[in-house]
């Protein structure tokens, strides 16, 4: 553990990408197999599952600390991390140990079945022997909020950095359904056999926004433009007689989607597609709202009533594999060629599309289809470069999203509370409010969008201008507007608004606005009926 | 009351004098050079001979007296005596006796010797108002010998590679007890002007601190290489430090305890060093002063006084405009890094 904590305190020291990329590269280099593995899963978002909840862990470390709970709870939000929360409080230990990470995971895991008095006993012997930097790394793993600040893109680099393994190629192997139970080095990492796991994705290629006039990027010619539609990204695998559904967060998202297992019977097995499932209208022929696909993400089983209100389908606009070929590198037009020809023949009926291809002549025809993008329940287009090969992550150059603008309005904050976390110390979170007559109604929450120097600057405002106070929450006077940013509007019967927000932020802090020029509630009404 | 809380500060009737007041008065008793406890405009000022060449050069010409450390003074019904609170040079805790009621106001403490203060002694009294900056218990210090190994150990890696270590330090009190943490075979020492003005004046009153050099135009950095530079924390990131060339940055203060509070300060390292009490400084303090009665006066006062409170104390909050620590302002004037 101590040669992990003293992993975790480099990355944590330094803002450097190249110095956190050395740190973890001579991890790899040297620290024991087993550890380096769980630090690869770590990393990648595969952590053990949590064991005990952070009551108990609360309640432990305020006796063993010798303190009262409410100290303990009084302490948190100026921490704003309960596992940093735990390693502060706690006395010095009095052991020293130096276990390997893997096998401090192994004794959490065995710690599933156990009786409470055992958990106990074996969390604060834990505590007793780590030291504080280790204690910090090892209640993340107890409480399974793990982010080291290490993206796994960096990690990935790191990797290639160590191994002589190609980046890319790299991305590839990490992906799947693999845990440190199930691979070793050897397996993962160095001499993989591709036939071992048929249900691994390709990495996802991402875009990014466009930041320039789309002119900029050469003859229209060049692109083919797609709407962006707004639903979830997902990859579907068909090998083997099987199928399997990725998210774009690596998750095994196939059980949520079960009227997709039926494209077994029609497309040829070593079929990799690339498309967003959406809830579908298929009278219309137009997607329903994000909101009525999200009922269909959270559920792990689908009830029929729900199959039948929010069908799926999947809206393919990229083939990555075909006869058991890996198509990546061959250029957008042939992999759209090849994928329009093979959906060409299938049923109406299928839950399976291609994303149609908006045409026009020149960029300004481009742009009048983009502006008719909220009115066919899209978010905007995306522009991808026919002559391009699929690429493994965030990559500028070929992929771009064009989004439409979003949706603003003006409001006033009227509660604010700490952040968590880097931003602990200061006041991030607000809630906004609109006019209605002459009360304000609150409506949404926001938290980003702001410089540094501006969360500063409220910061110091909010102290001095609390009215109120309702445990971390402040009531302020109302005095500053803000526009407030978002993508979409639905409507919500838990807010008193009657409203809830998609990717609400803070786009400007409106100085010049004074207060009585805030939207009303009519205002978002109106919105909600044209585009909720 | 021997002493009142009153608009302008902490108030004894019996002598008809201010502690460490916040408003204009005829007469105050000082506890140390900081600028949330020495302000200007007041009639006349006594603290001790160890503040007062740093009270003067703060607030220039003004009528200043001074005492010794357990020396009593009558003022007109009230025996007063200043004791050392162990928070930077000088620094003191003010006893007050009146019809044999004791009350002690600490103004700023600590409990840990830090090798340039007189030590913190604990003064028996009735009634005790304290300080409570670090008054949770996240709060613990690194001890001084671990501090003096992290500290010189940053210094001669960052040498080594080539770059100068700035670190953010206030320039009364913390930045004297680094010099001497300092070890000064790793490299020069150079200061920022604020840093060395402060340094000058304690030197000059026979405190021994290493050498230093102050950064000015002219200073030829190219020849000084490896250097450890001690800047106010607000010089940190500023264009003043831009002449410097490659560095590696770092924050010496309590709240570097916190790493959210590292982080936020987008520095490379973080040295958590306070001259205020930690959890168990406080603890201890108030313990040995005997008291039971105990008001706070600054930092995390609710807290603080309920916990007081359940341990058996008389506790109340007292409302000051003292600051204690900052990581925002030059001196710690204004309120500290908590929300």
């Amino acid at each position: 553990m101590k040669r992990f904590a003293a992993l975790f305190a480099a990355l944590d020291q330094t803002t450097s990408t190249k110095a956190k990329t050395a740190a973890l590269a001579a991890y790899f280099a040297d620290a024991p197999e087993a550890d380096r593995l769980w630090c690869i899963a770590l990393l990648s978002g595969r952590r053990p599952r949590r064991m005990i909840t952070t009551t108990k862990l609360r309640e432990w470390a305020a006796e063993r600390a010798g303190i009262p709970l409410w100290l303990f709870e009084a302490c948190y939000p100026v921490v704003g991390d309960l596992s940093e929360t735990i390693a502060l409080v706690l006395p010095e230990p009095t052991r020293e140990t130096d276990l390997p990470l893997a096998t401090w995971i192994a004794r959490l895991r065995a710690l599933d079945k156990a009786e409470e008095e055992t958990r106990k006993s074996a969390i604060l012997d834990a505590w007793d022997s780590l030291a504080p930097t280790e204690r910090f790394v090892f209640n993340k793993l107890l409480t399974g909020g793990w982010r080291m600040g290490v993206s796994q893109k960096l990690m990935t680099r790191a990797l290639a950095q160590a191994t002589g393994i190609d980046e890319a190629e790299l991305t590839h192997r990490l992906m799947g359904d693999w845990t440190p139970d199930t691979a070793t080095w050897a397996s993962l990492i160095e001499v993989p056999d591709p036939t071992a796991d048929l249900s691994r994705p390709y990495p996802f290629y991402l875009a990014y926004q466009i930041d320039a006039e789309p002119e900029t990027l050469g003859p229209v010619t060049d692109w083919l433009a797609e709407r962006k539609w707004d639903g979830i990204r997902g990859q579907l695998i068909l090998r083997g007689g099987e199928h399997w559904l990725w998210s774009r967060g690596e998750e095994l998202i196939t059980d949520r989607f079960p009227e997709l297992a039926q494209l077994r019977d029609f497309l040829p097995p070593g079929t990799v597609m690339d498309g967003e499932v959406l809830a579908w209208d298929s009278a219309a022929a137009t997607p329903l709202s994000f909101a009525q696909l999200q009922p269909r993400i959270g559920r792990k089983t689908v009830p029929k009533k729900l199959l039948t209100e929010a069908p799926v389908i999947l809206m393919a606009y990229d083939l990555l594999e075909w006869g058991g070929t890996d198509w990546r590198a061959r250029p957008l037009s042939e992999r759209r060629a090849q994928l329009e020809a093979a959906l060409a023949d299938l049923p109406d009926d299928l839950p399976l599309r291609v994303s149609p291809r908006v045409a026009a002549r020149d960029w300004p025809g481009l742009a009048k289809a983009r502006a008719q993008s909220r009115d066919l329940g899209a978010e905007g287009l995306m522009l991808k470069r026919r002559a391009a090969p699929y690429l493994a992550g965030r990559k500028k150059g070929d992929w771009w999203k064009w989004k439409v603008d979003p949706l603003t309005i003006n409001a006033v904050m009227i509660y604010a509370q700490a952040g968590s976390g880097r931003r602990a110390t200061l006041y991030t979170d607000f809630t906004f409010a609109v006019w209605d007559g002459n009360q304000l109604v609150p409506f949404t929450k926001a938290y980003s969008g702001l410089t540094d120097a501006e969360f500063n600057e409220i910061t110091r405002w909010v102290r001095k201008n609390t009215t109120d106070r309702f445990g971390p929450v402040r009531a302020v006077r109302p005095e500053h507007v803000f526009e407030i940013a978002f993508e979409g509007i639905q409507k919500s019967t838990r807010h008193k608004s009657g409203v809830a927000l998609r990717f609400p932020r803070m786009a400007r802090w409106r100085r010049d606005k004074p207060l009585a020029e805030a939207n009303t509630l009519d205002d978002l009404k109106a919105m909600l009926a044209r585009y909720g | 009351m021997v002493l009142e809380f009153t608009e302008a500060g902490i108030y004894c009737p019996a002598a008809d004098i201010h502690i460490d007041p916040w408003r204009p008065v005829p007469r105050a008793l000082i506890t140390h050079g900081h600028s949330d406890h020495a302000r200007p405009g007041h009639g006349a000022y006594l603290s001790t001979s160890g503040s007062a060449p740093v009270i003067r050069h703060r607030l220039g010409d003004i009528r200043l007296q001074t005492i010794e450390y357990g020396e009593e003074r009558r003022i007109g019904g009230a025996r007063i005596s200043f004791h050392p609170a162990g928070h930077v040079p000088g620094s003191a805790q003010i006893r007050v006796e009146v019809g044999g009621e004791v009350w002690v106001v600490s103004g700023d403490y600590k409990t840990v010797d830090d090798g340039l203060s007189t030590p913190f002694e604990p003064v028996r009294c009735h009634t005790f108002i304290s300080e409570s900056t670090f008054g949770l218990p996240i709060y613990s210090w690194t001890p001084q010998d671990v501090l003096a190994r992290e500290l010189n150990t940053w210094w001669a890696e960052t040498a080594a590679s080539g770059r100068h270590a700035v670190l953010g330090v206030y320039a009364l009190g913390k930045a004297q007890r680094i010099l001497r943490l300092l070890d000064p075979s790793n490299g020069p020492i150079l200061t920022h002007g604020a840093v060395e003005a402060t340094t000058a004046v304690l030197r000059a009153q026979g405190l021994d601190l290493p050498e230093t050099i102050q950064i000015t135009p002219e200073t030829d950095l190219k020849s000084l290489s490896g250097a450890m530079v001690l800047a106010p924390p607000s010089a940190l990131g500023s264009a003043w430090m831009r002449r410097l060339g490659p560095v590696s940055t770092g924050f010496a203060s309590g709240w570097m305890r916190l790493r959210g509070v590292r982080r936020r300060r987008a520095a490379d390292r973080g040295f958590v060093v306070s001259d205020h009490a930690d959890w168990d400084g406080l603890n201890s303090a108030i313990a040995a002063t005997g008291a039971e009665r105990v008001y706070v006066t600054h930092g995390y006062t609710a807290q603080f006084s309920r916990w007081l409170a359940e341990q058996g104390y008389q506790a109340g909050i007292v409302e000051t405009e003292f600051g204690g620590e900052s990581l925002d302002a030059e001196d710690s004037e204004t309120e500290g890094a908590t929300p």
